[in-house]
């Protein structure tokens, strides 16, 4: 099986801060780190290969800083690292990014067909979960989002079963392979890669593709010019004017600071209250 | 296959590093281990670095190390509850083509230096750490045990940088326990400024000009302990740090220090509008020249905090770190170039270099400051205090003749610290120990 997970170094949300003057995003010395959902798709795919055999490559569209992170995945223990990178790739939105991403897979199933295509459910930088969809379409693969759990996998028949979360409930669908998932966070563990892992990760020549490299030929999909999308405006958000309230819960049991922050609740949304205790 | 390695670095901060560098830079293959996400994700300074052990590693650092400002004014401030008193010595010489001092932030700093390592050749690890040195049956360290599984990794030599805590060196009875009195915490604080206003506020012409103000007295609250601002290019770094065993004594949380300080009449107006992004405590180790561990044995050896190598008195830290680091490589390497092993007979010659540097003659120097402070507490609170409130009746002009007021500040001398004799005495054990 060839499996490949695609990943996006991103801007640790944790740490961005936003400049007290000018309102905008300070992204200078804020640590990047693997998009987290992108890792429950690794430990999904690599969970896969332990079990029926073959490789999860780990690619990347970015800068060439972005080799952190697929070393970062090396090290966690995938097997291959490949980094799309260049300039006119700068700027993308997510139709240009998916573009580059399906460009790339469809050069790297020339060398290995690939079973499985692997995302997070989404970044935490865009949060729009559109890139894996937009993978799927054009390489016209089946694509199964917002999975929490893969039941099955029968690789004589090429076919997998997995679980995804919908609205109102969970649906348990059977795709043929190859196709696309998209994982949910808490989907499982990630594992730690062992020193071996590690000591592999830190010599590995992680494989850097320019968009020539890569099979793109249409460069005007590419980068900004392929990206019909605007940013209309970037703001933080303003702090709400409700104070919180507090509780004094001294000398009091659970029970009763229980009840009285229900009754702050009750209190400010008295629907609920006649809705829970109907 | 088991791996090995020439040289195996415990620690990817500033002694780690240089050592990794040297060692990597002359060929030899090395693995370093840090257990931080990243190097310096981990780490906290103030931070100053100093050019000059910087430079004997990495010559042209300043090419693209990524460094806040270069220090054209230091500030000396003693406090006591309302006032300051002070020295400033700003100097247009400090603005030369290789400036001495910088101001830095460490995250980055560690991050690029760690680079350097790395395109010198060595291979680095992070997220693991060091749980065990092996030990071959006759007792000389052979490799090491960490937290992820695949067993030992095997080297000729072990250098621990592993910072001020030690725990391998301790766990593998190389070195003693850490004394309470021998440890100061320091916390500190990151403030964000737009770059024009750290610029106005300290006075600063050029664009990469910055400013250092050391602190003592009632900043410490009469423990042993000193405080210092830094400006970076768009923040400030601000903390304080005192002796372990103090902290345990008076049971200030070490927190409220800081905010006492950041309210500081004399303080306060310099952070005004500032956003706090970062707190960081860490230790410093402190118990100068007789805290100094056995420093190598067969097959280890030890380099930067975790040695105990910092000068407290003039607040140095990294580059002793980076000096002993370079100085454990020159010798890793020297003998591997005439085939011998890394014994602790053959590490004499890291002993003998660290004898004949800076390092060991300013620790040595210095050797008797500590205890001294420890024991006199008195000095860090009285002299200040008398000095304020001499300066403050000598510029208060309320109808009192000059000489009633010569006689008042001598008088708030012998008050602040006891007796006439006291004063004599003071002066007599700080001349001893500075000599
Ligand atoms: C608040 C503060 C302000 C300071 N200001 C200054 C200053 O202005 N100028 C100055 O020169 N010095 C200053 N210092 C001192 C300076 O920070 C230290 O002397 C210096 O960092 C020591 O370098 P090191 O490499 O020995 O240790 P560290 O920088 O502490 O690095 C040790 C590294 O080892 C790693 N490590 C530890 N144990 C293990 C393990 N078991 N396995 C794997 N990795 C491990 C850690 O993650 C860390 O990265 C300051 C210190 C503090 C706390």
């Amino acid at each position: 099986m060839h499996i490949v997970v695609c990943i996006k170094q991103v801007p640790d949300s944790a740490q961005i801060r936003v400049h007290p003057v000018t309102n905008t995003i300070m992204r200078q010395g804020v640590p990047t780190i693997i998009n987290p959902y992108d890792l429950f798709a690794l430990e999904e795919a690599m969970r896969l290969r332990d079990e029926f055999g073959g490789r999860v490559t780990v690619l990347c569209m970015g800068p060439p800083m972005a080799e952190d992170a697929l070393r970062r995945a090396l090290g966690l223990g995938a097997d291959q690292a490949v980094l799309i990178t260049d300039r006119r790739f700068a700027g993308s939105d997510t139709l240009a990014t998916s573009f580059a991403l399906a460009t790339a897979l469809e050069t790297l199933g020339k060398e290995h067909p690939i079973d499985i295509v692997f995302t997070g459910k989404q970044t935490i930088d865009g949060d729009t979960a559109q890139v894996g969809p937009g993978i799927a379409c054009r390489l016209e693969l089946n694509q199964l989002t917002y999975v929490a759990a893969i039941d099955s996998l029968d690789k004589a028949k090429g076919e997998i079963v997995a679980r995804r979360r919908a609205e109102g409930g969970v649906q348990v669908l059977k795709s043929k392979l190859p196709c696309l998932i998209t994982m949910l966070e808490g989907a499982n563990t990630l594992r730690r890669g062992s020193v071996q892992d590690m000591l592999r990760a830190a010599r590995a020549k992680v494989t850097v593709w320019s968009a020539e490299d890569a099979g793109v030929g249409d460069l005007l999909k590419c980068g900004l010019r392929g990206s019909p999308t605007v940013v209309k405006k970037v703001f933080a958000p303003q702090p709400r004017e409700e104070p919180a309230e507090m509780v004094a819960v001294e000398g009091k049991t659970p029970a009763q600071i229980g009840d009285a922050i229900l009754d702050l609740v009750f209190a400010r949304q008295p629907k609920l209250e006649a809705e829970l205790t109907a | 296959m088991a791996e090995h390695f020439d040289a195996i670095v415990v620690g990817a901060g500033p002694s780690g590093n240089a050592a990794a560098y040297t060692m990597a830079k002359a060929g030899l293959s090395v693995l370093q281990i840090d257990r931080g996400e990243y190097p310096g994700s981990k780490n906290v300074q103030g931070a100053i670095l100093y050019a000059d052990a910087l430079e004997r590693v990495i010559p042209d650092f300043r090419e693209d190390a990524p460094l806040e400002r270069h220090v054209v004014e230091q500030r000396m401030w003693f406090l006591d509850e309302t006032s300051h008193t002070g020295a400033h010595y700003r100097s247009d010489d400090f603005n030369e083509a290789k400036p001495n001092r910088y101001t830095i932030l460490r995250a980055p700093f560690d991050k690029w230096f760690s680079s350097k390592v790395r395109e010198a050749g060595a291979i680095l690890i992070c997220e693991t750490t060091v749980t065990e040195l092996v030990k071959d049956a006759r007792g000389r360290v052979i490799g090491v045990l960490t937290d992820r599984e695949g067993g030992a990794i095997y080297a000729d030599i072990v250098v621990l940088g592993e910072g001020v805590n030690g725990l391998i060196g301790q766990r593998a009875g190389l070195r003693p326990e850490l004394k309470p009195a021998h440890v100061a915490l320091a916390v500190k604080e990151t403030h964000f400024l737009p770059e024009e206003t750290v610029r106005e506020r300290f006075n600063l012409q050029g664009e990469e000009d910055g400013v250092v103000i050391e602190v003592f007295g009632g900043v410490s609250s009469g423990m042993v302990g000193t405080g210092f601002l830094y400006t970076n290019r768009e923040s400030i770094s601000i903390g304080v740090g005192c002796l372990i065993s103090d902290f345990a004594e008076t049971r200030i949380p070490p927190y409220e220090l800081l905010d006492r300080f950041k309210a500081h009449p004399s303080v306060a107006p310099l952070l005004k509008g500032s956003e706090m992004k970062e707190y960081v405590a860490h230790l410093i180790p402190e118990g100068g020249y007789n805290a100094i561990p056995r420093l190598t044995g067969d097959g280890w050896a030890i380099i930067g905090d975790a040695g105990q190598f910092v000068n407290a008195v003039h607040r140095e830290g990294s580059n002793l770190a980076m000096t002993t680091g370079r100085l454990v490589g020159e010798t890793v390497v020297q003998l591997k170039a005439e085939g011998k092993p890394c014994t602790d007979a053959n590490l004499k010659l890291y002993r003998d270099k660290l004898a004949g540097s800076f390092v060991m003659k300013d620790l040595k120097k210095y050797r008797k400051v500590p205890a001294l402070l420890e024991k006199n507490k008195h000095l860090l609170t009285a002299y200040p205090n008398a000095m304020s409130q001499a300066l403050q009746s000598m510029l208060r002009v309320d109808g009192a003749s000059k000489r009633e007021k010569e006689g008042q500040a001598l008088a708030a001398l012998k008050k602040n610290r006891g007796s006439w004799a006291g004063v004599a005495t003071d002066m007599f054990k700080l001349a001893r120990a500075w000599r």
